[in-house]
């Protein structure tokens, strides 16, 4: 380390002389060949900046990616993208960083917080998507143990799904920390010889899943839909007792299925009250589970950057984009 | 841990002390198991909770009215913002009306090489050249130096406040106690606890994403620097004081220059902690590597994100190797005096930045050397063999994986947590303290005590014991690989030269990109989450222990050798028990390491503390009891931390008594 800390002078003039030779022999400069600006602005009304928050899930990302790339192409908006957690994303409203949030899964506390209490945000009406939380088995298990399907034969198969996390119990993996999960309420309310095991994310609850199936192991998993695994695995879902309106309004005493989620869209006030074409857009978006999947798919097996896919999947679908145009 | 070892009498009736009160526990868990245990359900919270909780929601909804948020954090937040977005309009982003930043590839490449090369050596110039080009073979060259903008205002804001701190830490005894406590608190409290609330004080944007990284890379520059001041020795000071030098004039030419070299550690581990900070930022937006890496966790694409982590890797040693050589040369420099004479050095200088501006202007004007070329990219070989490897080794060894799962969580975890979880905590409690008394010393003992007490009023007393005992078992496991590996490092030069790589990249690989393999072998478990931690741990433990066995002195083993020791005897009775200081070392360094995992343990099946955590990160009711989870692992920090000092210092002492 302590030798020649240096290269000689002679071998650095030679190579600055290379550099120089280079660059005699040219090469395309930066900004000669003009960009080609002007197309994107042509026939737009004035649509300006549109920032638009990607929560963490490739759903979400669908939905995100299709509404830039139309409010992109058709409407000539400069969209930003801006990867934040609900939550955080929320927060954003009132600064007029993020313009508006494209798939939400309920969340009511912010929907106090911020709609009713801060006045930061308002509701842009439902995606279309419907979204289902419940406890899913494989479907290896579903097709071996058919009355698996029924809450009330759980437990003939709780030694079956017993694992070293679960205490010499059933085991319901659960926890994907961005849901608040009745499970442990549920477990207890309805008897079962279950124990919750917390995953702590969605990509451990996938990998189990996959790992399940792939390998024929037993499990039982907290899940949701719409969600792009479901199109590799078709996991199948427990019936629990159904739902009721108001059956959850006690969280300790809870003993039902989980409600379905109309799934929706949130703007910031500041937003909708600008007028601009984005938001109309943002509005009038709605499409179906099948049409999130596809284009979730594309991302997430097909492994399609999500502009990519949106931009595919807008020109298999012209008919439900001209839906979605402000009317003009 | 270390002290049952100790030939020495008193540490032999310590040892049985301890074991005495072990066995007490035992007997009193037998008889009470199961009573006074203190559980709290997943979405449970305690009036302290919903008090934090609410606390938080008061500062939200001050933030636009009170002037110190008017005049303060948001002048704070512009001054950031416009720092980081002009390093990103030189290097990373479109800027000034073009469609490519000021400077490409090339200059970047240039530049680094350059200053590798002027304030280290050649070796560490083409190492840095190689290091940059291989971000554009990744496919992955605008991530990088979106990554790197962001890593060096990170520490360039770290170092300008942390410097001086840390020579007034190193100047004043009383700042120094005031300040440490503060230090530790900003390690060991969980990213994830103030992501969130971070961005209602700087909004989502760079600001957010460099305070984050800042909390966590500025107290290595304070500590370091002021262990600099404190070293060096106070003769030189002494002799300078009394040649009438007046205090600023010592610090600037005495004190300082003879710290330098220390100092400059002190900057390789604040650049090593802000680049470990670029995934989690990402969580609030910040540009980079992150973001792929996150991205590619939603889909569970093994072979993307570790493509992004490998460029991390590359930084992170790159900009490890290049800031030593530096310390080295300042080093031998000072030893050597002025071995050259100036004029040369100019002109070698002078060379030296006249290529690197012919490189940089180049970058800027032609295309070629401004966007890394597209045709080579070594990126999707990367990712395809990856993806082939986690794809084979889910499928063909979960036979094996589920058979060392089960042995360690049925021989070692499950034991550990029913003796933690299973007593009444007016068991564990007193039980814990006794034998932290029996091993140290009474302040320690009372510091464990009034931890703990805090647990019980945090409410999070059982996911407390539960994040002990996987903690212990993690730290277990890693002392084990660290003598281990650590052993065999510092016998064995070439084995170290192999070895240390590896270890570097287990250190500086975001967790986020191997999650989801291990996730595939462990499943979602509290092994897997021990795992993590000791992937993450076992490389700061291995070359601790390393360096100590390296530092034994040659005439101990020569001697040993000489009376016909074997292999074995040299290792058991000479090497190990003199670097036993350095093993008490390693085995706290491990322990902070595997705590600093909890978080993402709990992203893999550990849940307790690190689940709630996490769940306070992501949902609004649950924020105050992630909180107080945060503060619960500061807690749980402080406590193992004291005892481990303690136990170091003991150690200390008996090395040195022995010799």
């Amino acid at each position: 380390m302590t030798g020649t800390q240096f290269a000689r002078p002679g071998a650095v003039a030679l190579a600055a002389a290379v550099g120089l030779l280079i660059s005699g022999c040219g090469g395309a400069k930066v900004g000669e060949s003009a960009a080609p600006s002007g197309a994107a602005s042509s026939g737009a009304k004035a649509c300006g900046a549109f920032n638009i928050a990607i929560n963490p899930w490739v759903g979400y990302e669908a939905n995100a990616a299709v509404i830039a790339h139309v409010a992109e192409k058709s409407l000539g908006c400069q969209v930003t993208k801006k990867d934040l957690k609900e939550e955080v994303a929320w927060q954003g409203f009132a600064t007029g960083e993020v313009d508006a949030v494209v798939e939400n899964w309920g969340h009511d506390d912010l929907k106090k917080k911020y709609i009713e209490d801060q006045k930061t945000a308002v509701e842009a009406g439902p995606t279309g998507n419907k979204g289902v939380i419940g406890w899913y088995v494989p479907p290896w298990m579903a097709e071996k143990y058919p009355d698996i399907t029924d809450y009330k034969n759980l437990d003939k198969y709780a030694d079956l799904l017993k694992t070293s996390e679960s205490g010499g119990k059933g085991q319901l993996l659960d926890g994907d920390p961005s849901f608040v999960t009745n499970d442990a309420a549920l477990v207890e309310n309805l008897d079962l010889d279950y124990k919750v095991v917390y995953a702590g994310s969605e990509a451990a609850l996938i990998t189990g899943f996959r790992q399940a199936e792939a390998q024929k192991k037993p499990m039982l998993g907290y899940f949701y839909e719409p969600q792009w695994f479901l199109s590799e695995v078709k996991l199948v879902k427990v019936n629990l007792p159904p739902y009721t309106e108001g059956c959850d309004a006690d969280a300790a005493k809870v003993a039902c299925d989980y409600p379905p989620y109309e799934l929706d869209k949130i703007v910031s006030r500041r937003f909708a009250e600008s007028g601009s074409p984005a938001y109309q857009l943002v509005k009038n978006f709605t499409w179906t589970n099948e049409d999130q999947n596809l284009v979730a798919r594309y991302i997430a097996q097909d492994k399609m950057s999500p502009e990519d896919a949106a931009a595919k999947w807008v020109a298999d679908n012209p008919d439900k984009i001209k839906a979605w145009l402000p009317a003009s | 841990m270390t002290a049952v070892a100790s030939p020495r009498r008193p540490a032999r009736s310590r040892a049985y002390l301890t074991g005495a009160v072990l066995a007490a526990w035992v007997l009193l868990w037998a008889l009470f198991g199961g009573q006074g245990t203190l559980p709290l359900g997943g979405a449970e919270l305690t009036p302290l909770h919903e008090r934090i909780g609410q606390a938080a929601d008061a500062v939200d909804a001050g933030r636009n009215s009170n002037p110190f948020f008017l005049y303060f954090v948001n002048y704070i937040r512009l001054v950031i913002d416009a720092f980081v977005t002009f390093v990103q309009a030189l290097i990373s982003s479109p800027s000034f009306g073009r469609p490519v930043p000021a400077v490409g590839w090339l200059g970047v490449t240039a530049v680094a090489s350059a200053v590798a090369l002027l304030y280290g050596n050649v070796r560490v110039a083409l190492l840095t050249a190689a290091g940059f080009v291989s971000f554009g073979l990744l496919g992955l060259w605008q991530e990088s130096m979106d990554t790197l903008a962001l890593t060096f205002t990170a520490v360039v804001l770290s170092l300008a406040v942390g410097l001086p701190l840390g020579v007034l830490a190193g100047l004043n005894d009383r700042f120094d106690r005031l300040v440490s406590p503060v230090l530790d608190f900003m390690q060991t409290m969980p990213t994830f606890v103030y992501l969130a609330p971070l961005t209602l004080f700087f909004l989502i944007g760079p600001a957010s994403a460099t305070v984050a990284t800042m909390v966590y890379a500025i107290p290595p520059a304070i500590r370091v620097t002021s262990h600099a001041i404190r070293q060096v020795p106070p003769e030189t000071v002494e002799a300078g004081a009394s040649l009438g030098s007046t205090p600023w004039q010592l610090l600037r030419k005495v004190r300082l220059p003879l710290a330098k070299r220390t100092v400059i550690v002190g900057v390789n581990q604040t650049i090593m902690a802000a680049l470990s900070m670029v995934t989690i930022a990402a969580l609030i937006d910040a540009p980079g590597l992150g973001k792929t890496v996150l991205k590619a966790l939603e889909t569970l694409d093994v072979g993307t994100s570790f493509n992004a982590g490998l460029a991390i890797v590359i930084m992170a040693i790159v900009l490890d190797r290049a800031t030593s050589a530096a310390g080295r040369r300042v080093e031998t420099a000072h030893r050597a005096g002025r071995a050259r004479s100036p004029l040369w050095r100019r002109a070698q200088v002078a060379v030296v930045l006249a290529v690197t501006a012919v490189l940089v202007y180049l970058s800027h004007v032609y295309v070629w050397a401004s966007e890394f070329p597209a045709g080579v990219d070594a990126g999707s070989f990367v990712r395809s063999g990856v993806d082939a490897a986690a794809q084979w080794s889910q499928t063909h060894l979960y036979a094996t994986t589920d058979a060392v799962r089960n042995l360690v969580t049925y021989g070692l975890l499950n034991p550990f947590e029913a003796l933690f979880t299973g007593s009444p905590w007016w068991v564990v409690l007193p039980a814990v303290t006794a034998a932290v008394l029996a091993l140290t010393t009474a302040r320690v003992a009372l510091v464990c005590a009034a931890c703990l007490a805090l647990l019980i009023a945090l409410g999070l007393w059982q996911d407390g014991m539960v994040t002990l005992a996987s903690t212990l078992v993690a730290t277990v496991l890693v002392m084990a690989l660290g003598l281990a590996a650590g052993v065999w490092m510092g016998r064995d030069d070439r084995a170290d030269r192999v070895i240390r790589p590896v270890l570097d990249a287990g250190q500086t690989m975001p967790a986020f990109v191997y999650l989801v393999p291990i996730l595939g072998l462990f499943g979602a478990t509290r092994f897997t989450a021990i795992l993590a931690a000791v992937v993450y741990a076992a490389p700061v433990a291995v070359k601790l222990v390393a360096d100590g066995v390296r530092g034994v002195a040659p005439s101990a083993v020569e001697a040993a050798t000489a009376a016909g020791s074997s292999r074995w005897q040299i290792i058991s009775k000479v090497q190990v028990p003199m670097a036993r200081r350095s093993i008490a070392l390693a085995a706290g360094q491990g322990l902070c390491y595997v705590l600093a995992m909890v978080v993402v343990g709990g992203l893999v099946g550990a849940g307790a503390l690190g689940y709630d955590v996490v769940s306070g990160f992501s949902q609004l009711q649950l924020r105050g009891k992630g909180l107080a989870a945060g503060l619960a692992i500061v807690v749980l920090g402080i406590m193992l931390g004291a005892i481990t000092k303690a136990v170091a210092r003991r150690a200390g002492a008996a090395a040195r008594g022995r010799r």
